[in-house]
């Protein structure tokens, strides 16, 4: 495959639109500091639009923590995200969502207490608002779509089934397929892949490569076996910093990610 | 099962769901049938005008239940100040109530006998505070009773939720605003008749309140009110919106990262409930013939809480039959009566109170209606 390498302008990219068109989502000097310790510290970080990438690292490297500076869920300490041309860094979460960039979050969110219709149907596109949700009515367009989209991660008989009845690969795939109801132009799935089954594992793997081809996505995960299912450009996160990127075969001879993966 | 085509067959016509629609259908309808009758047991001399009467105000509580369960049952926020809702509403009504009684120099009677003189004020000197003018007019006192709440909730919820202070947090500061609020209305200087409140209603809207046909008028007044705020609940709770509040209460995150700002529809529901229960008290002064700074009392919160999970909180049936019960309990064990060589005292009334809501906690987490939705879910199996 033929891989871009990244060749980042010197200026500022607050000054560089180039970048804006370039890149669908970057990170520009983005550190977040929690009691003195640097769970993250990246200078350049870009995902292409309609890119698959990958972000692999040991524990506690800030893979999750980069996720929730992207989606406001923590605020960096210094530098800026700019996502679609804009600068996002200190837009609130809802807004974020509803400017595109959807997430899974490491353990399954899902509503307990609704069905697994319902949990769907609040993630449809369209007004969030109060107003709307009062008058909110499913078209059938709509319903078609969830139907599909359940009957593709094998839920569709437990339409009707609250959610807490649902096992732990049920709830992934919930998960994932509402993320994907709200058609948001980048995902951030973190940890797709945890706690699956083989076959679990390798029907997400399809869901996300199907996904590829009209979306841009960041999948966060430990499992080298799904990550080379994938066959995706991959970021090696460690302590924080971006310490290698580029496709998994090359990055697994990399003698830092080795030393960090191995340890010393 | 429908086919996926269609896909109407899911969610709207599940078995659960007509099965639960039906329960509904059959609880709203049996508890119309059973209040629509007693004014007629009343006019034949079956029972008394007042046992009408009292059961009138257990159905203005009922109202408040209500309020109380959508923001509770199914949001997840424990409030416990709604009743300074309650209070507002019946001091709104009770303020209207003393326009029309004995007038001393232009003040109300209840006004006049606690008017709190400043220095060198004599008597003759009194002036009627603008906020009691208000309340000259039935239709300003009806529109105020349920905005003024529901404006205030508004206002405590925008500050709340949109801060984020949440679960035993937010307790503690509706609990802390009810018991401020209740020594603002104690003070005679604050002009609303101090620890007295308001009392002596004579009429309304030129109704004689001791008229027996005028009882009956104000408990058919409330039991449409009951019904058509129950109604508007259960419209509230089949929207998308009462899907939201339940998301709201599963994972607030979730619902964020959905694209829904949960802090909105917080404020929403909880201006919602503080507007019932604005509607409930004004449905309750009048009937109650009283309205005393003693209902922002912290037991009243409690109390509310505990109609709402007696009931069974996050069952709109719940809140109704819990509030109605515990009610109805309250007034046969807070009377005097003995069996046999056994004298109930209706001090006892708080310990049965106590056993019954840790009975509730621990045994019956679904309250009165979960045991009866069992009962009646297993019937229908054996069918």
């Amino acid at each position: 495959m033929d891989w871009i390498t990244p060749d980042y302008p010197n200026e500022h990219p607050a000054q560089n639109s180039l970048w804006d068109k370039k890149y669908l989502l970057f990170l520009t000097g983005v550190t977040a500091v929690f009691d003195g310790f640097k769970a993250l510290d990246i200078d350049y970080f870009g995902i292409f639009h309609n890119e698959l990438r990958v972000i692999i690292g040991p524990n506690g490297a800030g893979k999750s923590t980069m996720c929730d500076v992207i989606t406001g869920k923590t605020r960096p300490t210094t530098g800026t995200v700019h996502y679609n041309g804009e600068d996002i860094t200190k837009k609130p979460e809802a807004e974020i969502v509803r400017s595109g960039i959807g997430r899974k979050f490491q353990t399954p969110t899902v509503y307990d207490s609704l069905t697994v219709y319902q949990n769907m149907e609040l993630s449809l596109p369209g007004p969030k608002g109060v107003w709307s949700a009062l008058t909110a009515r499913e078209t059938k367009v709509e319903r078609d779509r969830i139907m599909t989209l359940l009957e593709r991660v094998r839920l569709l008989d437990a339409a009707d089934t609250e959610a807490r009845y649902l096992s732990h690969g049920q709830r992934q795939w919930l998960a994932i397929s509402s993320l994907i109801l709200s058609q948001p132009r980048l995902l951030l799935v973190d940890e797709p892949a945890a706690g699956l089954t083989d076959s679990e594992t390798e029907l997400t793997g399809e869901l996300l490569l199907e996904l590829k081809k009209d979306h841009t996505l960041i999948v966060i995960e430990h499992d080298m076996d799904f990550v080379r299912q994938l066959d995706s450009r991959v970021t090696v996160l460690c302590e924080g910093k971006s310490m290698a990127e580029g496709p998994l075969e090359e990055v697994k001879v990399n003698p830092d990610v080795i030393e960090a993966y191995l340890g010393r | 099962m429908t086919n996926v085509e269609t896909g109407s067959g899911y969610y709207l016509g599940s078995l659960a769901g007509s099965s639960a629609k039906q329960l509904n259908k059959g609880f709203l309808g049996s508890i119309v049938a059973l209040a629509s009758l007693l004014p007629m047991l009343a006019y034949a001399g079956i029972i008394s005008v007042e046992t009408v009467n009292m059961i009138g105000r257990y159905m203005a509580l009922a109202i408040v239940a209500l309020g109380l369960d959508l923001i509770w049952g199914y949001t997840g926020i424990l409030s416990l100040c709604q009743a300074l809702f309650f209070s507002i509403g019946g001091y709104a009504m009770g303020i209207y109530l003393a326009h029309q009684g004995t007038l001393h120099n232009g003040i109300p009677e209840a006004l006049y006998v606690v008017y709190p003189y400043k220095v060198g004020e004599t008597r003759g000197m009194e002036v009627l505070p603008w906020f009691w003018a208000i309340f000259k007019s039935f239709n300003l006192t009806l529109i105020l009773g349920i905005l003024l709440p529901g404006l205030l909730a508004g206002f405590i919820g925008f500050l709340g939720f949109k801060s984020r202070v949440k679960g035993v947090y937010f307790s503690i500061l509706t609990q802390a605003l009810t018991v401020a609020a209740m020594m603002f209305f104690s003070k005679n200087e604050m002009k609303l008749c101090g620890t007295n409140g308001l009392t002596h209603f004579k009429t309304i809207a030129g109704f004689d309140l001791s008229d027996p046909n005028v009882k009956i008028a104000l408990y058919v007044v409330t039991l449409i009110c009951l019904i058509v705020a129950y109604l508007l609940c259960l419209a509230i709770t089949r929207s998308r919106f009462g899907r939201v509040l339940l998301a709201v209460r599963d994972s607030e995150t979730a619902l964020r990262f959905a694209g829904y700002e949960p802090f909105a529809f917080k404020t929403a529901i909880f201006a919602f409930a503080g507007m019932l229960a604005g509607l409930a008290g004004l449905l309750y002064t009048p009937q109650a013939n009283i309205i005393t700074p003693s209902y922002m009392e912290a037991r009243w919160s409690i109390l509310m809480v505990i109609w709402v999970a007696v009931g069974g909180r996050g069952t709109l049936c719940g809140a109704v039959v819990g509030a109605l019960l515990i009610n109805l309990l309250y007034s046969v064990l807070t009377s005097q009566w003995s069996i046999g060589s056994f004298d109930w005292k209706p001090e006892y009334w708080p310990i049965v109170l106590g056993l019954l809501f840790i009975v509730v906690v621990l045994a019956l987490p679904n309250g009165v209606i979960g045991v009866w939705r069992k009962m009646v879910g297993k019937v229908t199996e054996l069918d």
